[in-house]
């Protein structure tokens, strides 16, 4: 949709994944979910992060794919990484061992505490629309030292109650970390084509911290299954700098001849 | 000891109806060719065991041989869903499946555990998630040095494990190389293993580019072998070719409807021949 009136033409969804790739610093070690999360972070290791550290759930560790990859385990992973380990050590010693600062998520239903729906929609018994399941994501959310999670805000999936949780963000009532022995911080950011959210540091309910350029508080309400909260001070995100709308093009217009070529 | 068989006779002789068979390849060296063997034999009520159960269950599926299935994603990478798994689930289509749902991580354990001889994996997982709630397999125990909660899985150990590898030598042992998943795990956890190669070279030992940290897996670890080139595609074989990323999207289009899917399987699998 949107392209701005003045500056840069881009779109929200090139403005969601620019703003997901700034959540990244220089350095960090990332735990990378396929799909947006994957475009972001190799978005912020392409700019103004180099040395980020990407890592997938198929056992690529520090692999800089030079086009995006289909799937977790796409060749181009393994092709460009320092290392391929096995799964069971990614999870177990990678994972679990508490080397991986953040992981980088998707989802297909999230609420107000950033519990993540990727099971199914409906009853577990009789789904109404059967979903992929949990993957990597209950152990990422809980065992990296925090989470990001970036996908497109609308309605359906910006749910009062989500119809199951698959990976923990604070649990049903905002409490579900608290006592629990080596867990990670949890989510701390969302990122999607409208706004920034920021978990309340009391209460883990999402507060909306900054919109992007252009929208406006009422069309993140109305994407928002349940009534959203705004934080006081509400920043604009920054645009998009063309450095960083050249890259991500040039990374999809590769990706996108690479997976028509197969 | 590793025996040289064809592919049709390893399936027959190690793939009973009813069987646990677990078939690995996490998205790299995904063992289609012997997924469209059992196919072809008409295997029934097989449990499968697969972290990402892929095309390769959504054809085994939808051909109707399994009862059910334990996985931890079913979804058809960067594509969406896999329309014959959620039709059989929702449908009930050619039959009811019964779904047995884990993390990534409690099978990768699972898995280890198996090839570990152990009866059960633990892992610092499931915390806070419902997934303990719909599958009665996931538990929790107390570490008896720190009193921290653990999750706790039975191992991983199916009747038969198969799995594809680039090569194996005159002596059965066999090189798996790139993205290595769970299958050697899944070759020593299981009461016997069919590994299907590319290729079947004099010694790999004496390989340009062998090298003593090799993943290799013995051939004394393994029940049988078989060539079958090409045997992992639409997935690939490192070295060898790479995935076809467009089939994975052509597949959404085949999948969805059941006739479609149906005139597929039969042009591209029952009447396709040996090695297809």
């Amino acid at each position: 949709m949107s392209t701005v009136d003045k500056g840069l033409d881009y779109t929200s969804s090139e403005m969601m994944t620019v703003t997901a790739a700034r959540a990244l610093e220089n350095g960090m070690t990332c735990f990378v979910g396929i799909g947006l999360p994957s475009e972001a972070a190799n978005l912020a290791r392409l700019t103004h992060a180099p040395d980020v550290v990407l890592i997938y759930e198929s056992g690529t560790l520090q692999t800089k794919p030079d086009v995006l990859p289909l799937s977790i385990g796409d060749g181009e992973l393994a092709e460009t990484a320092l290392t391929t380990v096995a799964v069971p050590e990614m999870f177990r010693y990678w994972l679990q061992g508490g080397k991986i600062d953040v992981g980088f998520l998707g989802t297909a239903q999230i609420d107000r505490y950033c519990n993540l729906n990727t099971t199914l929609i409906g009853y577990y018994r009789e789904p109404k629309v059967r979903l992929p399941g949990g993957g990597g994501a209950p152990e990422i959310a809980t065992n990296a030292g925090e989470v990001f999670i970036t996908l497109k805000h609308s309605k359906r999936a910006f749910v009062d109650r989500v119809d199951f949780v698959t990976t923990l963000g604070f649990g049903r009532d905002g409490k579900g970390r608290d006592g629990v022995p080596n867990i990670g911080k949890g989510p701390t950011r969302v990122i999607t084509d409208l706004c920034v959210m920021k978990p309340d540091p009391e209460t883990k309910e999402l507060v909306v911290v900054s919109l992007h350029p252009g929208v406006s508080r009422e069309d993140v309400i109305e994407a928002t299954g349940w009534e959203i909260r705004f934080a006081e001070t509400l920043e604009s995100t920054p645009e998009p700098s063309a450095r960083e709308l050249e890259v991500l093009r040039e990374l999809k217009d590769r990706t996108a001849r690479a997976h028509a070529g197969a | 000891m590793a025996e040289f068989l064809s592919l049709r006779d390893a399936v027959a002789r190690y793939v009973e109806d009813g069987a646990t068979v677990a078939m690995e390849g996490f998205t790299h060296l995904i063992p289609f060719a012997a997924g469209h063997e059992i196919i072809r034999q008409k295997k029934r009520d097989l449990t499968l065991i697969r972290m990402t159960p892929d095309l390769v269950y959504d054809q085994m599926i939808g051909a109707g041989c399994a009862r059910k299935v334990i996985f931890s994603w079913g979804g058809n990478p960067g594509v969406g869903s896999l329309h014959r798994l959620r039709d059989a689930v929702e449908k009930g289509w050619p039959h009811k499946v019964e779904i047995l749902e884990h993390s990534h991580a409690a099978m990768a354990c699972a898995f280890e555990a198996g090839a570990a001889g152990l009866p059960l994996a633990v892992l610092r997982g499931y915390v806070g998630s419902e997934l303990p709630s719909v599958n009665d397999q996931i538990k929790f125990i107390e570490c008896p040095f720190t009193g921290e909660r653990l999750a706790a899985v039975p191992a991983v150990r199916p009747d038969v494990s198969i799995v594809h590898a680039q090569k194996a030598d005159r002596a059965g042992n066999v090189l798996v190389e790139g993205i290595v998943g769970v299958q050697k795990e899944a070759v020593l956890a299981a009461k016997h293993s069919i590994v299907t190669v590319e290729e079947i070279v004099d010694d790999l030992r004496t390989e340009a580019d062998y090298h003593p940290n090799a993943c290799i897996i013995p051939g004394w670890a393994i029940s049988a072998i078989a060539v079958a080139e090409k045997g992992s595609l639409p997935s690939y074989a490192h070295g060898y070719y790479p995935r076809n990323n467009a089939f994975y999207k052509e597949w959404d289009g085949i999948a969805r409807d059941r006739d479609t899917f149906t005139r597929w399987i039969e042009e591209n699998v029952m009447n396709a021949g040996g090695n297809a």
